[in-house]
């Protein structure tokens, strides 16, 4: 039985920190890691939580990512609960057992502490990696602070595990920005938390050897694309599931989280739409430009970035003007990724509101109130106007001279 | 909102100072914020470390701040970094050195006509009696506790030992020391 962890009602944690408490209140059967900057202390406090005897759990050292999450889909194959964490190339090197993770059914949970990619090498937070595992058929949740990784981290459990959903989870947060910045956390009992992520039921456990299965078989033109348009329907599906698992979550807790989370857009002309850390200081600057200068800007957020939530960020954004949407990793030649999915679901709306993109924010580059408040001013003319008076795509905070790309198609 | 700017070398524990500054006023019920901006830093760098504190949860992530406090536990950064960067006109600063305030402020000219604001105390010499090596960290938030008037310097010390209950008793005192003495002779 494992020791009982000193926990106070209110604690002062970094990202990291609570991440790692939700792994320990879960408690996982195995954590297979190789630890990466900045997502080392997670599997790191973890492992000291199985040596002082505070989880029954088992730490697997190995020698790559790719060996982590190798070991992470032999053990959840076998019937244990599994996570582990990464961040950046480690993610990368990742990729391709993300792929078996997601094919093979397997409900570990990945923390993500999203850090940007290589080359020039880089420790500090973009959504680079996180953009890399989009294709990768697992469900990824956003925590825009330290509570939310906690948070996020305890429904990740519930959400993949469900026998309707059997799915892998990704949780990101932003590196260091999250990960490293302690703020006030508010922690469930380590009872309340169990109870919530509930006990472990294996489907299929190779360790079941009353009934063998195999994992991981090949499947040619006959039978893969049936396997990959069920994978991507138990995807779509989990939907109403993440939201129950988001009710129940508010039940125990009293924080409530959506799919899509909007702020102050009951009556917005202008939004700012984003990921991470920057979403709450979008915030502070549409409170601020609202009392300053009248402009009826908000926020919408992703807080489940797959399943892409479609239909909800149509509904959240059909009735504003103009939207900057806000990508915060390297576009490699195309608009950012993020931007070209909410035009996307825009595009099917009467009122197609204005949609410019945002570069923003690479390896880790500071993303002030003061610009926040510069693009939802860029906005506002383009509603002014009625037509995007800038480049499409502009790099926000970037040194040196404006670069943009593209303009509207005009008469 | 109040907003703290600390300038320190890796290793003097700024980051740990503002993590245990942070832990402290959360127990008063305030929100707050601690972070540092280090990368790959080796013991000796300079880096700067961060904390917000408000009554409301704190949304801003950004690095950017014009500080209502300026932390300087490094006598050297006060003349090689630039620790005025982005203040405030109300911006108060408590500075780790050995000279007394006029000598301090006579080699620092961005401090000049700020006399009011400016405010030293040797945290070097105090966390090498007390603690028996420079931290200088601990005794950085008794002067800060003094200066700021944010706390009683009986409950913050109450706090403190909270956060440190991990060490060992002597290090316990040794910090509860060096927090009275800097609280007392900052000026």
């Amino acid at each position: 039985m494992a020791e009982k962890y000193d926990l106070q009602e209110r604690e002062v944690w970094d990202g990291n920190f609570a991440a790692s408490q939700a792994l320990r209140q879960a408690q996982i059967d195995v954590v297979a890691a190789y630890p990466i900057t900045p997502s080392t202390p997670i599997v790191e406090n973890y492992g000291s939580y199985v040596a002082n005897g505070y989880v029954d759990g088992e730490f697997v050292m190995v020698e790559s990512e790719h060996a982590a999450m190798s070991g992470c889909v032999g053990a959840s194959a076998a019937g244990g609960r599994v996570a582990t964490a990464t961040s950046s190339q480690g993610f990368a090197l990742m990729a391709e057992v993300l792929y078996q993770a997601s094919g093979m059914r397997l409900p570990i949970v990945l923390n993500v502490v999203n850090r940007a990619l290589a080359s020039p090498l880089n420790v500090r937070g973009d959504h680079a990696d996180m953009y890399l595992g989009r294709d990768s058929g697992w469900i990824q949740l956003d925590a825009f602070n330290a509570q939310e990784a906690y948070d996020m981290a305890l429904c990740a459990f519930r959400i993949g595990e469900n026998h309707a959903v059997r799915l892998p989870v990704m949780v990101h947060q932003d590196g260091f920005i999250t990960s490293h910045t302690a703020q006030n956390v508010y922690p469930l009992s380590d009872e309340v938390a169990y109870n919530f992520v509930g006990d472990f039921k294996p489907v299929d456990d190779m360790l079941d050897f009353s009934k063998p299965v195999t994992y991981g078989a090949q499947t040619e033109e006959d039978w893969h694309f049936e396997h990959k348009a069920r994978q991507h329907k138990a995807l779509m599906d989990s939907r109403p599931i993440i939201d129950e698992v988001f009710a129940d979550f508010e039940k125990v807790s009293g924080r409530k989280y959506n799919r899509v989370e909007s702020y102050d857009m009951e009556d917005a002309e202008v939004a700012i739409v984003a990921l991470g850390t920057t979403v709450e200081t979008a915030r502070v600057a549409a409170k601020e430009l609202r009392a300053e200068e009248g402009i009826k800007a908000g926020v919408v957020a992703i807080r489940c970035f797959r399943p892409f939530p479609f239909d909800l960020v149509r509904d959240s954004l059909e009735n504003v003007k103009a939207v900057a949407v806000l990508d915060r990793s390297s576009p490699g030649g195309a608009m950012g990724a993020f931007f070209n999915e909410v035009s996307a679901a825009l595009y099917t709306t009467p009122n197609r509101p204005l949609v410019t993109n945002f570069i923003y924010g690479l390896g880790g580059r500071d993303f002030s109130i003061s610009e926040a408040k510069r693009i939802f001013k860029e906005q506002k003319a383009h509603a002014d106007a009625g037509y995007i008076t800038t480049d499409i795509q502009q790099f926000s905070g970037l040194r040196g001279p404006h670069l943009g790309f593209f303009k509207t198609k005009r008469g | 909102m109040t907003e703290i700017r600390w300038h320190s070398r890796a290793g003097q524990g700024a980051v740990s100072g503002a993590k245990g500054l942070g832990d402290v006023v959360a127990t008063t019920g305030k929100e707050v914020q601690a972070f540092a901006l280090y990368g790959s830093a080796k013991r000796g760098a300079a880096l700067r470390a961060y904390n917000r504190i408000d009554d409301e949860q704190i949304f801003n992530h950004a690095k950017f701040m014009n500080p209502d406090y300026v932390l300087v536990i490094d006598p050297a950064l006060a003349y090689t970094d630039n620790i005025v960067e982005n203040e405030a006109d109300h911006t108060k600063y408590i500075i780790t050195t050995h000279l007394s305030k006029e000598e301090l402020i006579e080699g620092i000219p961005s401090l000049k006509g700020k006399e009011e604001r400016v405010f030293v105390v040797d945290c070097v010499q105090i966390s090498l009696d007390t603690i028996g090596r420079s931290v200088p960290n601990a005794p950085m938030l008794g002067a800060f506790v003094k200066i700021s008037g944010m706390f009683e310097l009986d409950y913050f010390l109450e706090n403190m030992k909270r956060v440190l209950s991990k060490f060992p008793q002597k290090i316990i005192d040794g910090n509860m020391a060096a927090i009275t003495r800097a609280y007392n002779e900052v000026k």
